[in-house]
């Protein structure tokens, strides 16, 4: 196991680092934060090629790779889409996360020109949620049907789908016909009502904690 | 005579195709045999794992790591359980992390049974596939004797293990450590020097270094191409820091060098569970805390607690403490990763799965031009993807 000591050095490290490219980067970022040993930057939309190309060729960073892109939704929020990148920098042993926030209707540079890896994870981002990437050299649908419509990763897209296919016997050919399930898809609620209450008002939920206090919450008595 | 105009050939290459390692549509054009442009079609198993995910309780989440890399199933479960507990802050008593690395190393030599078996057999030898998938038989009834499943084994959970290991188990393990060296020998005799397999393999799909972090590669991908990057050394989990053993890395980052790195990792597999078996401690195997983990069996005929436990966490499960974390481990693949986001209820908010096998495939195309037809076949077999967590 990682000794406490030795993750107490690589936070150190981390929030050294936070603080060196927020000097860097200051008119890009918006806020950084290092929680459960991971160092978190969010910044602004417009800056993410520049942020993510500095992240990649300084050397105090060299973030050579972007291992995963992914964006996550939040219908709430004016800005309902968070984008996550995910870099590695093999040389400093250090992970990274970049967030921008985004819309339906807003584009965000594509990053394929800085890591080829992002053409398809953005294509998958498109496919999922929606969000279109300016610049893309390719921006198709990737794992969804030939023909999909909607974007099902969006939390307001139903679980079950809107179409379904089958082969049709008497047409010879695979047909698509809206959803129609003989039992209602049952979402079980189990939360208890006196502790739970989670899932109702979001304006209730609970608050954030502040950063560097994560630890060993979740066994709580 | 006047000149022939030449158009290029497209090609649709699968879905269903045997060397496609499942359901991959290839689209080439082609110039003759040379390949202009490739460009793979996923998504034909693409079954919303990450959509139901959300609408799972964490325990139930579970089994769908096993259906993603469906060849080395408990590794992935390895990933989605260090999310949570980080998430949890909470840390697996030792003995349940050395079953943990036991099993993934298990499932690493599962894994490069079957690559490196059907690889040969994409570029024309049968019997590696014949001899090796007795091997995979005897593993798979490790992984039924310690989870009940040959597959879908929903072993790794939260917290722990699900339960210890029978007895006798970690023996028989160890003499299987013991015969398995000899079947690698077998292999390396079969194909290492053999001519046709090194003429189909030796300088194809070479990888730069810079080639392989650009496109996000990882595990034997980046270390043919001679980057000593392993997650097991660099970033340590569980007790891979208390393990001895080597990081194979490749020098020209062709097929071949991706061969002999898996070849070498098998053996450094055996070795690590060879030490896995010697150090084995003693003690519980999962977190001796009921608000994660089930309380025992017996404990519920006496206790009501216990019995309230079970029954509010097969119900309504734990809640995670609101918060994010990107996990990875070390799978056969490469980097295979969970970014698991909890928003403070019982089911994960948003959980997305990094999967190695996307981020070569989408190098397909960049690997393949100027290659021949024949070629990509074993540039694809080379890369190691399966479609389950490609499309996920």
């Amino acid at each position: 196991m990682a000794g406490s000591h030795h993750t107490g050095l690589m936070n150190q490290a981390l929030r050294d680092l936070g603080e060196y490219i927020g000097l860097a980067l200051a008119d890009a970022l918006i806020d950084s934060e290092t929680r459960r040993g991971e160092l978190m930057l969010r910044v602004r939309r417009e800056s993410i090629v520049k942020v993510l190309t500095y992240l990649r060729d300084d050397q105090n960073c060299q973030f050579k790779q972007l291992m995963d892109l992914t964006a996550v939704d939040y219908p709430e929020r004016e800005e309902r889409f968070d984008l996550v990148y995910n870099l590695l920098s093999l040389k400093q042993n250090h992970r990274i996360r970049v967030k921008v926030s985004t819309d339906e209707a807003t584009m965000v540079a594509s990053a394929t020109g800085v890591f080829s890896s992002a053409i398809w994870f953005e294509r998958e981002v498109w496919d999922m949620y929606g969000v279109m990437f300016s610049g893309h050299p390719d921006l198709r649908r990737i794992l969804t049907d030939y023909g999909f419509d909607g974007h099902p990763l969006r939390k307001d897209f139903p679980v079950t789908g809107y179409v379904e296919v089958r082969y049709d016997e008497d047409q010879k050919r695979v047909v698509h016909e809206p959803v129609n399930l003989p039992q209602e898809m049952r979402q079980f609620d189990f939360v208890s009502p006196w502790e739970g209450m989670l899932h109702l008002p979001d304006n209730e939920k609970p608050q954030e904690e502040p950063a560097e206090d994560g630890e060993g919450e979740g066994a709580k008595p | 005579m006047a000149e022939m105009e030449s158009k290029p050939l497209t090609l649709n290459f699968g879905p269903q195709h045997p060397a496609a390692h499942g359901v991959l549509r290839l689209v080439m054009e082609l110039d003759g045999e040379i390949i202009e442009r490739a460009d793979p079609h996923i998504g034909l198993l693409h079954r919303g794992t990450e959509k139901l995910i959300e609408h799972k309780t964490y325990l139930q989440a579970v089994p769908y790591f096993d259906r993603l890399d469906y060849v080395a199933p408990m590794n992935q479960e390895h990933a989605y359980a260090l999310a949570v507990e980080k998430l949890l802050g909470i840390e697996v008593p030792p003995r349940g992390q050395y079953i943990r690395v036991l099993y993934s190393e298990i499932g690493r030599i599962l894994n490069h049974i079957l690559n490196i078996t059907t690889f040969a057999i994409d570029v024309g030898a049968m019997t590696p596939l014949l001899w090796g998938f007795e091997e995979r038989e005897k593993l798979m009834e490790f992984y039924e004797r310690a989870s009940g499943a040959r597959l879908h084994a929903a072993y790794f959970r939260p917290g722990g293990v699900h339960q210890d290991l029978p007895a006798g188990l970690l023996d028989d393990i160890g003499r299987f450590c013991g015969t398995f060296p000899q079947h690698i020998e077998d292999f390396e005799g079969l194909l290492t020097n053999n001519r046709i397999f090194r003429q189909r393999t030796v300088d194809i799909g070479v990888v730069s270094r810079q080639d392989a972090m650009d496109w996000g590669f990882s595990g034997a991908m980046l270390r043919g191409s001679g980057v000593p990057w392993d997650l097991r050394k660099s970033q340590p989990y569980e007790c891979y820091e208390d393990l001895d053993f080597d990081i194979p890395v490749g020098k020209k980052g062709d097929c071949f060098d991706r061969y002999l790195v898996r070849v070498e990792e098998m053996r450094q597999s055996l070795a690590i569970m060879r030490q896995c078996i010697e150090k084995m401690p003693d003690g519980p195997v999962s977190v001796e805390n009921n608000k994660v983990t089930p309380p025992k069996r017996g404990e519920m005929k006496q206790s009501m607690e216990a019995l309230i436990h079970h029954f509010k966490l097969y119900t309504e499960g734990f809640h995670v403490p609101p918060g994010e974390t990107y996990s990875v481990i070390e799978a056969p693949k490469g980097e295979f990763g969970v970014f698991l986001v909890s928003d403070g209820s019982n089911r994960p908010y948003r959980c997305k799965i990094r999967a190695p096998g996307f981020a070569h495939l989408a190098a397909m195309d960049h690997l393949c031009r100027g290659h021949m037809l024949a070629d990509s076949v074993a540039i694809l077999g080379s890369m190691d993807v399966v479609f389950g967590e490609v499309d996920r």
